[in-house]
């Protein structure tokens, strides 16, 4: 408690955290709002008074006081919620009525602070008959109202209050001045960089190892041991705890992040374990488990006085830090967001333990609960605690603790460059009671898919276009399409995204045009496109391997099938696994005779394709809709037309109408010569199953280890065109010697090349050049081109991500999209007004997740967490847009 | 949308009253607007001998598209799918019937003011429908124009010469032939038109009924397919509006697929094994599973796959079930349980006790952990079988209920089935149907793996031959209190301790 002596004219500073709950506690007439107006905001600062007013039109209605002072917690709980200075301007003179503050402060885990306007009565009664709605008030009530302070003085510490301030008199309370103060934990100001280094355990040739590789100087004191360590950038060491126990040196470890601490070159948090050593050599009763006892015993070796430093460096530690103006946190075990920056025991029980569900399982430790999966907070929080086989990012948390003890590694997180470094343990130090990854199915992530990876709204982070979030009824759709018809999510790594049509052309005749779709990129500063030829059928994901045992042991495929083929949704392309094991097959030999297997160091490879003809997948849309539609127009118009002309010959005027009759029997045919371009019969019996079949990859997506997503699209229809080759010009292999004219084993091959232009956008004889060749692609029947930046991944000079590609449909392909008679000039002149902005949108944001699925898969991330990327592709599909684009 | 009326003359009575009858003159070409386009009547004949009048609708497919849209939240429930590339331009679909309606209103009514005593005569009459949408095809049409005394002459219409594979379309080329009042041959139309397109995509208007009734009126309470028009002519709307909404977006997934909206939306499936109209074997297997769980002393209970709810409700009638948890993947589905448990409706005390949630046993779900026993009834069938692993984890791994029943089809027992054709599955949906050996190899791997017994009945009538139509496993999570025991004390110390450090920090 502070008495605060007066000397006239001078301030006296009273501290306050800037972060607390302020309890002005003084008799009526004690001068608490106006000491609230001079020192607080008056958005600060909450009164019982205003909130009696609130709730009963009446400040002095105390009838009304348990409503008033539910709305006045109410309020103070949603401002201390939200991380802000709360003053409380009641009497507060009742322990009953301080008590519920304190609990409240305590909820928000914020420091109860109370300051005392212990005011002479006759002050009290003189300010009181200075207003007229107090001057009636009897003076009984001050003098009852300054018994109870008297009464309360002694006991505000122990009530909870953490800081105490006590103003006698009118001249202390005038000479008063409040200075905020920072929260230990608060290190806003401070911006790194940093290199925040997982859980050590004793580890201290691993951590010199993890340092150099960091790039610090080791400093050494004359024994040779290291006692600290620079950056020549001035980087900063972040330590999130566990220092010690287990492991062979911890003193040695001690030692060196004493020393860095000292120096500046570090910060540290303390782990669990240093928690426990602290009490040990504090003197305190502690169950020497959990490699305790083989620290206690190196200590033993070390001077009194290094225990005695080790006590002192382990006291002064902050559970937790905020750093870099609030975008990272760094404690031992995690913290979720309302704790951050807060200042309570449970806080910091978090901070040392995390969230644990008081359980213990098989192995006897503590159970716990997955918070980071929860967490949805804007800070980074990276922590360490709970060792996995590798560090992951999961909502925006990271733990870095990579069992080094445990014969894993010692990880290091760059910040703000947020790199991994890591150096492997020289040894397995100590043997884990749980092993690193456990059995389930997942594989080595250690845990299987779970519906919190996937259901309700979802923020996924992606690394190129930042938080994509998935609305709960999409991910409802998506749930239920991904459960009943997907193939297994370890071989769904992929799904393509949307792809939007270029601006709408004003061209006459025209709903898209190549001219919109150059001038875009020349917008945005994308020089080199290369237009690829559109192919008809129906899009497909293909995931080849080597052989059917890579496929099984890697993407736990069954039957004997090489990988798998799927649709957009991620369904089976084929009912039949053995015409998809023929087709795999035939794409694998063709990888190896084109020698890409060696060449990209791998076993299986991810493509992108569209397989052929379009009524292979779309024979019920076909024989219900665009075939129904040219069957009805073909029957109906000839006799319509005919009974126009009769009437006509019989001088009947109709010579508009049957004008208008022929253009749509025209229109009707050209609808049917549309879509029958791209349907031709396939299959056959056993060996020939496949003929007819055609598969056009235009996209290398991955293949072990590695993301191609980015890989320049001529480098990719490159090594396609190799594949192309592999395929129909080899040697027949095995079948297909005989009788095969067509389609797989026959002389065109299953695989279909990529047709394509490469133009500069700035210059115009090469868009001339472009728009010419669209024109003859699609006067030829193609269905249009898509055009793409060369370089595959591009971004304007602003920064912001450009589209992937844009789709040019041709003229007539598009009479299956907009209707047989689209092209009439009315018709155009309303089709004309359509929306794109959702639609580019939604391809920008499913191709950012699906190259945050390939990103993961190359980077070996868990299961779980490609199929996050995936699943919220499926989810965004279900979006609603305009289904024409 | 075009049909043709003709009629023959006879002494003293030229083919061309037609004309009167239909209100429009023969010898000019005539324009109507509609609410779906431009309808033109015109003669293409009109001697004494013979007169024919033709009706084309000029449809505005744009227009119809973006009408669709406007409609909003009441709008069509394809929307999503509402297509440019769409037959109503072409085909003699509801859209014409409206158009009959407005056009010939006088003549549907059977009035004529300048000849009185036309509208009752009966006329030798031909009427041509060269596209008419026939659902059900040529033998309905047959079906329901025969007992109203037309000669029928219907043509299947092939989808595309190109493709002859693809077989015939849903349309039909139609002749009428008959002698017959033009008042009730246009009311026939008027109805049957729109019943035999038994479209989805639009709806006229709310007084259906009325205009059902009369339109109806004298023909169609004798008609052998009454109940059929009826059902089509008034049934199509509702279905499809309830749940519009939620269906938007599997039909958007399925678009993005080159795909069929009912490929992927078919949880809910009207025709089976409905509370309405429940299936005796699916009584059995209820009462069957109701007798284990009942004996297993189980007090709280999933419903995994619970479909519309049929077990969730039986379950809700016995007081010893305290909670009720269904779980399904399909939103739909979920509504429809929800509709028919009325769970809006319950008191309070009673929707406590019960649950419906969306979820997916092809992922743990930490929801679904701590319940006394969990019943997947025909789910496991409706899987992939390479995908029936992550739903063995998901259920015996991490949810580990104390008992589990699992049913599912004795694909011996299809045989008996007279109605199914051999090698068929008994659902569309059955991704593999097990004998009772491989069902018995499955449940006893996984009780072992998972620390289960497991025991088998059957449901059904069982065949001394092939066992019974469903087969039923009762898994029982092994006791594991002597496990605890062996490890117990260890826990608990450690609990407290870690307890212990988290007060003294």
């Amino acid at each position: 408690m502070t008495g605060t002596g007066t000397t006239p004219g001078t301030r006296t500073p009273l501290a306050v955290p800037d972060l607390s709950l302020v309890v002005l506690v003084g008799a009526t007439g004690s001068g608490k709002s106006t000491f609230a107006a001079r020192h607080f905001k008056p958005t600060e600062t909450i009164s019982s008074d205003f909130c009696r007013g609130l709730v009963s039109d009446d400040e002095n209605d105390q009838s009304a006081s348990k409503d008033a002072f539910e709305l006045l917690h109410y309020i103070a709980g949603k401002r201390l919620a939200a991380g802000r200075l709360t003053v409380v301007d009641a009497t507060n003179v009742q322990p009953e009525a301080r008590k519920q503050l304190v609990a409240l402060a305590r909820e928000h885990d914020v420091l109860p602070v109370a300051i005392v306007l212990d005011m002479p009565e006759e002050v009290c009664a003189e300010r009181n008959a200075a207003r007229p709605d107090r001057a009636g008030l009897a003076l009984r009530v001050i003098q009852r109202h300054r018994r109870e302070l008297r009464r309360s003085l002694k006991h505000l510490e122990r009530e909870g209050f953490r800081t105490v301030h006590v103003l006698r008199g009118a001249a202390e309370a005038d000479a008063a001045e409040i200075v905020r103060e920072r929260r230990y934990n608060d290190l806003r100001h401070l911006t790194g960089p940093f290199d925040i280094i997982g859980d050590i355990h004793g580890c201290r040739s691993e951590l010199e190892s993890l340092l150099t590789a960091l790039g610090y100087a080791l400093v050494r004191d004359e024994a040779g041991r290291p006692v600290d360590a620079a950056h020549p950038e001035g980087r900063t060491v972040v330590f999130v705890g566990d220092l010690v126990d287990r492991g062979p040196d911890s003193p040695g470890v001690l030692r060196l992040a004493m020393g860095m601490v000292a120096a500046g070159h570090a910060l540290c948090v303390p782990g669990n374990h240093e928690n426990k050593l602290g009490r040990h050599l504090s003197g305190r009763q502690v169950n020497v488990a959990h490699g305790l006892a083989e620290t206690l015993e190196q200590l033993e070796r070390e001077e009194p006085e290094f225990r005695e430093k080790a006590r002192t460096f382990i006291d002064s530690l902050v559970s937790h830090y905020v750093l870099d103006g609030g975008r990272l946190v760094v404690c031992h075990a995690g913290l979720p967001e309302k704790y951050h920056g807060r200042t309570s025991g449970r806080v910091r029980a978090h901070a040392l333990y995390g969230d644990t569900t008081g359980e213990t399982d098989e192995f006897g430790l503590p159970v716990r609960y997955p918070w980071a999966e929860d967490y949805r907070g804007r800070a980074a929080v990276v922590y360490g605690h709970t060792p996995a086989p590798a560090a992951t990012w999961l909502n925006n948390t990271i733990c870095l603790d990579t069992g080094a003890v445990f014969g894993g590694k010692l990880t290091a997180l760059r910040w703000p460059e947020r790199e991994l470094v890591d150096v492997p343990a020289e040894e397995v130090w100590y043997e884990p009671v749980r092993p690193l990854a456990s059995e389930a199915p997942g594989g080595a992530d250690g845990r299987p898919l779970d519906l919190g990876d996937v259901t309700g709204r979802r923020v996924v982070e992606t690394r190129h276009l930042g938080r994509v979030a998935v609305k709960e009824e999409n991910a409802a759709a998506a749930l239920e399409v991904m459960s009943r018809f997907a193939v297994d999510p370890q071989q769904l790594l992929y799904l393509p995204p949307t792809m939007a049509p270029c601006a709408t052309s004003k061209e006459e005749g025209y709903l898209e045009h190549p001219a919109e779709a150059f001038a875009g990129y020349r917008a945005d500063g994308v020089r080199r496109v290369i237009c690829e030829e559109k192919h008809m059928g129906s899009r497909a994901a293909v995931l080849v391997c080597r052989d059917a045992d890579v496929a099984r042991e890697r993407f736990a495929v069954a039957g004997g099938v090489p990988g798998a083929v799927y649709t957009r949704t991620g369904r089976p392309f084929f009912d039949d696994a053995a015409l998809a094991a023929r087709i795999l097959e035939r794409l694998g030999r063709a990888v190896g005779e084109a020698g890409l297997w060696e060449e990209l160091g791998t076993d299986w490879l991810l493509l992108d394709a569209e397989l052929m003809p379009w009524s292979l997948k779309a024979a019920g849309l076909l024989r219900h809709q665009y075939a129904a539609v040219g069957a009805a127009s073909r029957t109906v118009f000839p006799a319509a037309l005919a009974a126009l002309e009769s009437a006509a010959e019989r001088g009947v005027d109709v010579a508009g109408l049957l004008g208008r009759q022929r253009e749509r029997a025209e229109d009707a045919e050209a609808f049917t010569e549309a879509y029958g371009r791209y349907c031709w019969p396939v299959g056959g019996e056993g060996a020939d199953a496949a003929a007819g079949i055609r598969m056009a990859p235009f996209q290398l997506l991955a293949v072990q280890g590695r993301s191609l997503a980015a890989l320049p699209h001529d480098e990719q229809l490159a090594l396609i065109d190799r594949l192309v080759a592999a395929d129909g010009g080899g040697e027949e292999g095995g079948e297909g010697a005989e009788g095969e004219v067509d389609g797989v084993g026959g002389t065109r091959g299953l695989l279909a090349p990529t047709r394509r232009l490469v133009v500069d956008t700035e210059d115009e004889a090469s868009v001339a050049e472009g728009t010419r060749w669209w024109l003859e692609l699609t006067a030829a029947g193609g269905e249009g081109m898509v055009v793409k930046p060369l370089q595959a991944y591009a971004r304007r000079p602003d920064g912001r991500l450009v589209q992937p590609g844009v789709k040019c449909r041709g003229r007539e392909y598009l009479r299956i999209i907009y209707g047989p008679e689209y092209t009439r000039p009315d018709n155009l002149a309303r089709l004309r007004v359509r929306h794109l902005g959702h639609k580019r949108s939604l391809a920008l944001r499913e191709y950012a997740l699906g190259l945050e699925a390939l990103d993961r898969l190359a980077e070996g991330e868990p299961l779980w967490r490609v199929h996050e990327a995936v699943f919220a592709v499926l989810a965004l599909e279900s979006e609603p847009v305009d289904p024409r684009l | 949308m075009f049909l043709t009326i003709s009629t023959s003359g006879a002494a003293g009575r030229p083919a061309t009253d037609l004309g009167f009858l239909l209100h429009k003159h023969p010898d000019k070409a005539q324009r109507f607007s509609t609410s779906h386009g431009t309808a033109h009547v015109l003669y293409p004949e009109a001697g004494e001998e013979r007169c024919t009048a033709a009706l084309l609708l000029e449809v505005d497919p744009v227009a119809l598209v973006r009408k669709g849209k406007e409609r909003g939240r009441g709008g069509a429930p394809d929307s999503a799918l509402a297509q440019y590339v769409n037959d109503r331009p072409y085909a003699a679909s509801s859209l014409l019937a409206v158009a009959i309606g407005s056009v010939f209103s006088s003549a549907v009514k059977g009035q004529c003011t300048a000849r009185p005593e036309l509208p009752g005569q009966v006329w030798p009459l031909r009427i041509e429908v060269p596209v008419l949408p026939a659902r059900g095809g040529a033998g309905l049409v047959e079906r329901l124009f025969a007992p109203l005394g037309w000669k029928v002459t219907a043509r299947p219409v092939a989808l595309d010469e190109r493709f002859p594979e693809w077989g015939d379309s849903r349309y039909v080329s139609l002749v009428l032939e008959g002698e017959l009042r033009l008042a009730d041959a246009l009311r026939h139309l008027y109805v049957l038109l729109p019943v035999l397109d038994d479209a989805k995509h639009y709806w006229i208007s709310s007084d259906e009924v009325d205009k059902l009734l009369r339109a109806g009126e004298g023909w169609l309470e004798g008609h052998p397919e009454q109940r059929l028009i009826t059902n089509r002519y008034l049934g199509r709307r509702w279905s499809l509006t309830r749940d519009a909404l939620d269906r938007l977006a599997l039909a958007r997934l399925a678009e993005s697929d080159d795909t069929e909206p009912e490929e992927l939306d078919n949880a809910v499936d009207e025709a089976e094994d409905t509370a309405e109209r429940p299936v005796p074997l699916a009584v059995q297997r209820r009462q069957a599973i109701l007798g284990v769980l009942r004996r297993s002393g189980a007090a709280r209970v999933l419903d995994l796959g619970c479909g519309q709810g049929q077990l969730v409700g039986e379950l809700l009638k016995d007081a010893r079930f305290t909670e009720v948890v269904g779980v399904d993947v399909s939103v739909r589905a979920l509504k429809e349980a929800s509709r028919r448990l009325r769970l809006e409706r319950m008191t309070e005390r009673q929707a406590a006790r019960v649950a419906l949630l969306q979820g997916s046993l092809a992922y743990t779900d930490r929801r679904l952990t701590g319940y006394d026993a969990a019943v997947l009834s025909e789910v496991i069938e409706h899987l992939d079988l390479p995908r029936l692993p992550a739903l063995e984890y998901a259920v015996f791994g991490a949810a580990r209920p104390g008992t589990v029943v699992v049913t599912t089809p004795n694909v011996e027992y299809n045989v008996r089935w007279e109605t199914l054709p051999a090698g068929h599955v008994r659902h569309g949906d059955h991704r593999f149907e097990w004998t009772r050996e491989e069902f018995r190899a499955w449940a006893v791997e996984v009780a072992e793996r998972h620390a289960y017994d497991v025991d088998f009945a059957p449901v059904g009538p069982e065949d001394p031959e092939v066992g019974p139509p469903t087969q039923m496993a009762v898994f029982r999570k092994h006791d594991t209190t002597t496990k605890h025991d062996t490890t117990g004390k260890h826990d608990t110390t450690r609990t407290t301790e870690t307890t212990k450090e988290a007060k003294a920090a």
